[in-house]
């Protein structure tokens, strides 16, 4: 057998021949492709002119198979998919009937949220914004996280806060209704971004256990494939809600795992970059000599684990990066000792922001990194953040981006 | 026949050029036209009405012979014009922001 990072090294040493950044946008999704040299782009899109993509994801077990979601303030939410890396796309489930009789099944728009008794009836209201109950309505679709072995499995982290599965290509959607249902959901409460699901880790190694984060609730953990739930949260701090220390209620903005050490976990909180050695049991500051601790992404060097790169930003309130500088920051000792990556990067009258989905990592050697800004910019280093350069400069503003290192 | 035109957003999703045409039998209403327009098209399920509720989406509105029928019940009949296909049944997106 061939585990993951021994396949890497294998398809390092044979010399990876592509890269496609799938970018999302609050007006359209974006294809940037490349050689194995990074140094000249294609660009293609916006599909979906006009939509908000949320997040695009290809599916490990199959690099032409893509999903994307589509949603928008009117129309709602919308799940797309492609079969050949983004060229074309299909609404699964959708097309046209040709017989109106009958009501259809075209059901991959739809996500329901499932309070059947046979489930155990999950909590169906949570935390307002005023501290009252407020009942679970569906908004949209922050993350897709295509499953590591079937391309027709597919995760979605939705707003408000919940996860739900495809086994069928992204057609219907079932919810895993043990996460809100375990008990602490009345407690959750929205972010200034709203009550989303935004990050989806699952693992190699252990196909059983899965992570996820919640804009403001926190990290949770299943050890039985989404049956059952735990909040990992101990060891966050928030002053800013009324117990600091609490079991949920934390604003985490985004975990990073490497698949090599599924135990060791990073997190960018609200405030706090922190670091779990025991699979999200507790946590440690690593926020170090960071000039703030604030800000949205985190992601893992491809081949070196404790490699970590974040973007501070300068607060909840000011969200550009301080001093104006745009600086990804690098940590090869997992955190607490961090250096300033600026080559390439505005240094100067920079007012951007970096959104938490908007950073991934290809695994090629050296290791490419990429961002994307709300000021449109995605930028890309082909040496493990010495160097950056932008892939291009004028999208939309950039909600999120996915690499993939293609064969 | 009943014609129905939607925004261009909803048209780009269905792949739909122009006006949509449809054939009905019965009273003709918002739930009838919406629910042959989801039945011919399934991806614009959801997108004008809830899955479940079916309730009209807040930012989209329903409009013909130069009426706003969005607040109208569903079940209620529409213009003899419409029924007729004399004039369209007009699904459009709320005009928002400054």
């Amino acid at each position: 057998m061939v585990d993951g990072e021994h396949l890497g090294k294998l398809k390092r040493e044979e010399g990876m021949s592509g890269i496609r950044v799938l970018v999302g946008t609050r007006k359209g999704a974006f294809v940037l492709t490349s050689d194995g040299k990074r140094e000249q782009w294609e660009v293609s899109g916006p599909h979906f002119a006009g939509w908000e993509v949320y997040h695009m994801k290809g599916s490990p077990a199959d690099a032409n198979r893509l999903y994307a979601s589509q949603t928008s303030g009117w129309a709602g939410q919308v799940i797309q998919r492609s079969n050949d890396g983004g060229k074309t796309w299909e609404a699964p489930g959708g097309g046209v009937t040709t017989s109106p009789e009958g009501f259809p099944r075209g059901e991959s728009n739809k996500f329901v949220y499932d309070t059947t008794p046979e489930t155990g009836k999950p909590l169906t209201t949570h935390q307002f914004y005023d501290g009252t109950q407020h009942p679970w309505e569906f908004k949209r679709v922050w993350h897709l996280e295509p499953s590591l072995s079937d391309p027709d499995t597919v995760y979605a982290g939705v707003e408000d806060a919940a996860l739900f599965r495809s086994s069928d290509g992204g057609k219907s959607w079932q919810e895993l209704p043990g996460l809100r249902g375990h008990g602490t959901g009345p407690k959750w409460q929205p972010g200034a971004g709203g009550m989303c699901l935004h990050t989806i880790i699952l693992n190699a190694s252990d196909p059983e256990r899965i992570f996820i984060a919640i804009s403001a609730a926190g990290a949770f953990r299943t050890d039985d494939a989404g049956k059952t739930w735990k909040p990992i949260n101990l060891g966050l701090k928030s002053q800013y809600i009324p117990d600091p220390a609490a079991e949920v209620g934390h604003c985490v903005h985004h975990l990073a795992m490497h698949r090599s050490r599924p135990s060791v976990l990073f997190m960018q909180k609200h405030w706090d970059v922190m670091r779990s050695n025991d699979a999200g049991e507790s946590w440690q500051e690593v926020s170090g000599n960071l000039p703030t601790d604030f800000g949205f992404v985190i992601d893992v060097h491809a081949h070196e684990p404790d490699t970590i790169y974040v973007v501070p930003i300068k607060s909840d309130v000011e969200h550009y990066p301080p001093e104006a500088k745009l600086r990804v920051y690098r940590s090869r000792s997992g955190g607490n000792e961090w250096e300033a990556l600026t080559k390439g990067l505005p240094q100067r009258n920079c007012y951007v922001n970096v959104l938490r989905d908007a950073m991934s990592v290809d695994s090629l050697d050296p290791c490419g990194v990429y961002f994307g800004t709300t000021g449109g910019q995605v930028y890309a280093s082909a040496d493990a953040g010495d160097n950056w350069a932008p892939i291009v400069r004028d999208l939309p503003a950039v909600l999120s981006v996915e690499v993939q290192t293609l064969p | 026949m009943i014609r129905v035109v939607l925004p261009t957003h909803l048209r780009t999703l269905a792949r739909i050029d122009g006006e949509v045409e449809l054939v009905l039998e019965g009273q003709i209403t918002q739930r009838s036209v919406l629910d042959a327009l989801e039945a011919r098209y399934p991806v614009l399920c959801g997108t004008i009405r809830n899955h479940v509720t079916k309730q009209r989406r807040p930012f989209m509105r329903f409009f013909a012979c130069e009426q706003d029928l969005s607040l109208e019940p569903p079940d209620a009949p529409l213009p003899d014009a419409v029924a007729s296909g004399a004039e369209p049944f007009l699904v459009v997106g709320a005009i928002a922001g400054g």
